[in-house]
């Protein structure tokens, strides 16, 4: 009995490193090769680099004009999740807090984006009709708005758990709607809150196909545009390449590494009870 | 009374933004796909279904489309909860390092599509990519294909990079059900003699039921709309035989074939509309219990 047990004890855990390596090694290839010279890279290996290449991140940073494009994203992303804490938390609390027939009706509609695609074609109609088309301002609404169900999603059902007695205290020393949502309620919101802020950076941060139909001019790209076309100019230089991949994908793995629990339980949320 | 102290103007913001910019384009595309919208032209007529004659012609490649969406789905959605499944169960207990070993399989998920088609088109390169370099060295040179130029593998090899990227997010969610099973039920079969796979088969799969719906419905939503990996690894190519959708709507874009454009997102609108009502049913039946 204790045998058999240990034997598939080494079993899984053999299993176990198994598929984490088949996970790393891309990841580690990027890094290594990031770090060779143009000669050796091209062979994409997992050899060690012969001499440490620093300067090509420097010099991506440079031709790849990453700069900017580091910036956009962060203006993007940071409007983004203003948007979603400010606005959308309000809508989500008196969705919540006043269960009226219309506002029952609204957050169905609303959570009902989850499911639904985006339009791209007839999109681009709107965003020329409202003068939004490639403009920093108009992606960054489009980020805001794909992530309004996902939020009221999360902030409704957090809502959900506080208790209805802190309203009516509030109301009894008379407060405003607005005093009360922002002095009392919203502080309490603050778990529910950072859970929402950095996935809407994450998928900000990762969003390809907006940029790609709603912005012409390459100043306004975001990273992931900007890290697209830098692999079609530069495609022969893979080390090159990688270090561009790296420095994009840095910020959300210093995320994910930072906010790991938030993320998970985010991404989980209401997916297991039921 | 309660309306004065949750006012509606609270709701209004959210409301606006997500009217104009993801309603209203989509009722007007519905319109549109009835017409002969185009860059073409200052004008826009009136031609019944002709662009849904077209989508679903055989002698066209858009129904191949379609059916690549589907096939994609349906393949990505089996091999990430069958595989997610299996996972969650080994790393559920009994491995040591367990989060590090979770934490560096969800690892991929948080990555951007682009990223993890950049760093695929090199490691499926025919020549110097690691995957053929590696079947070399071990011996099994015959196993090293064009992954992403055949024709036989180009969409199987992007199916598998999807379920590379996307498996550890649905173990995630699958261990999460597992820890949320009492220990109890398992005392009582341990009493009862049961063997693991008894157990398995009726304890845990049984129990497991909501989480493994829930994977189901993500992945289907997601797997519709699967646009960016296909995009940047083989831009649907070679010739037509990788092209979903998205990419195809992309492509109409691109020529401006507006009509043909927004008539394949109506298409796929009707189909996720169907599903979309389900999951609002499922996700409400939950926030009920939170």
């Amino acid at each position: 009995m204790s045998r058999k047990y240990t034997v598939s004890v080494v079993i899984k855990n053999i299993i176990a490193w198994m598929v984490s390596i088949v996970m790393m090694v891309p990841l580690l290839l990027i890094f290594i090769n990031s770090l060779k010279d143009k000669a050796q890279a091209s062979s994409m290996g997992m050899d060690l680099p012969k001499t440490l290449h620093f300067e090509n991140y420097l010099i991506v940073i440079e031709r790849g004009k990453l700069l900017r494009s580091f910036f956009n994203s962060m203006f993007y992303a940071g409007s983004a999740i203003l948007i979603a804490i400010l606005l959308t938390s309000m809508a989500a609390y008196v969705l919540a807090r006043n269960k009226t027939r219309l506002n029952r009706f609204l957050y169905f509609f609303i959570i009902m984006g989850l499911a639904m695609p985006v339009n791209y074609v007839s999109l681009m109609k709107v965003m020329q009709l409202t003068h939004l088309n490639n403009t920093r301002i108009g992606i960054a609404l489009l980020y805001a708005t794909i992530q309004v169900p996902i939020s009221v999603f999360l902030i409704y059902g957090f809502i959900g758990t506080i208790p209805l007695e802190l309203d009516e205290a509030g109301i009894l020393d008379g407060c405003s709607p607005i005093r009360l949502y922002f002095n009392i309620v919203m502080p309490l919101l603050k778990p529910v809150l950072v859970t929402v802020a950095i996935l809407t950076f994450m998928d900000a941060w990762n969003q390809f196909s907006f940029p790609l139909y709603y912005l012409n001019s390459s100043t306004k790209w975001p990273m992931t545009l900007a890290v697209y076309s830098f692999f079609g100019q530069f495609h022969k230089e893979w080390n090159l390449v990688s270090a561009d991949i790296l420095l994009t994908s840095l910020p959300v793995l210093i995320i994910y590494l930072l906010g790991q629990k938030y993320i998970i339980s985010g991404m989980t949320v209401g997916s297991v009870k039921g | 009374m309660k309306s004065r102290i949750y006012p509606f103007y609270f709701v209004i913001g959210t409301l606006c933004l997500y009217l104009l910019l993801f309603v209203v384009p989509s009722i007007m595309g519905l319109f549109y796909s009835f017409t002969d919208w185009s860059s073409y032209s200052e004008e826009i007529n009136y031609i019944g279904l002709e662009n849904f004659k077209i989508i679903f012609s055989p002698e066209e490649h858009y129904f191949s489309a379609l059916s690549n969406t589907v096939w994609f789905t349906v393949a990505t959605t089996i091999l990430k909860t069958g595989l997610g499944i299996v996972f969650a169960l080994i790393l559920n207990e009994g491995v040591l390092f367990r989060n590090f070993h979770r934490g560096l399989i969800f690892m991929p998920s948080i990555l951007s599509f682009i990223i993890v088609g950049l760093i695929f088109k090199s490691i499926l390169n025919p020549e110097t990519g690691l995957l053929n370099v590696f079947l070399n060295r071990i011996g099994l040179s015959f196993l090293a294909k064009q992954w992403l130029v055949d024709l036989k593998y180009a969409f199987n090899s992007i199916i598998a990079v999807d379920t590379w990227k996307g498996l550890g997010y649905i173990m995630t969610i699958i261990i999460a059900g597992l820890q949320s099973i009492p220990p109890e039920y398992y005392e009582a079969a341990d009493i009862d003699g049961a063997h693991y796979f008894s157990k398995l088969r009726y304890v845990t799969l049984p129990l497991l039921k909501p989480a493994i719906t829930i994977t189901i419905v993500l992945n289907v939503l997601y797997g519709l709309k699967i646009f960016d990996t296909v995009y940047v690894l083989t831009n649907g190519g070679p010739g037509y035989a990788t092209e979903v959708l998205y990419t195809s709507v992309f492509r109409e874009f691109g020529l401006g074939r507006y009509g043909v454009g927004t008539a394949m997102s109506t298409v796929l609108f009707v189909m996720m509309s169907v599903i979309g009502y389900f999951t609002v049913k499922l996700l409400d039946r939950k926030e009920v219990e939170f």
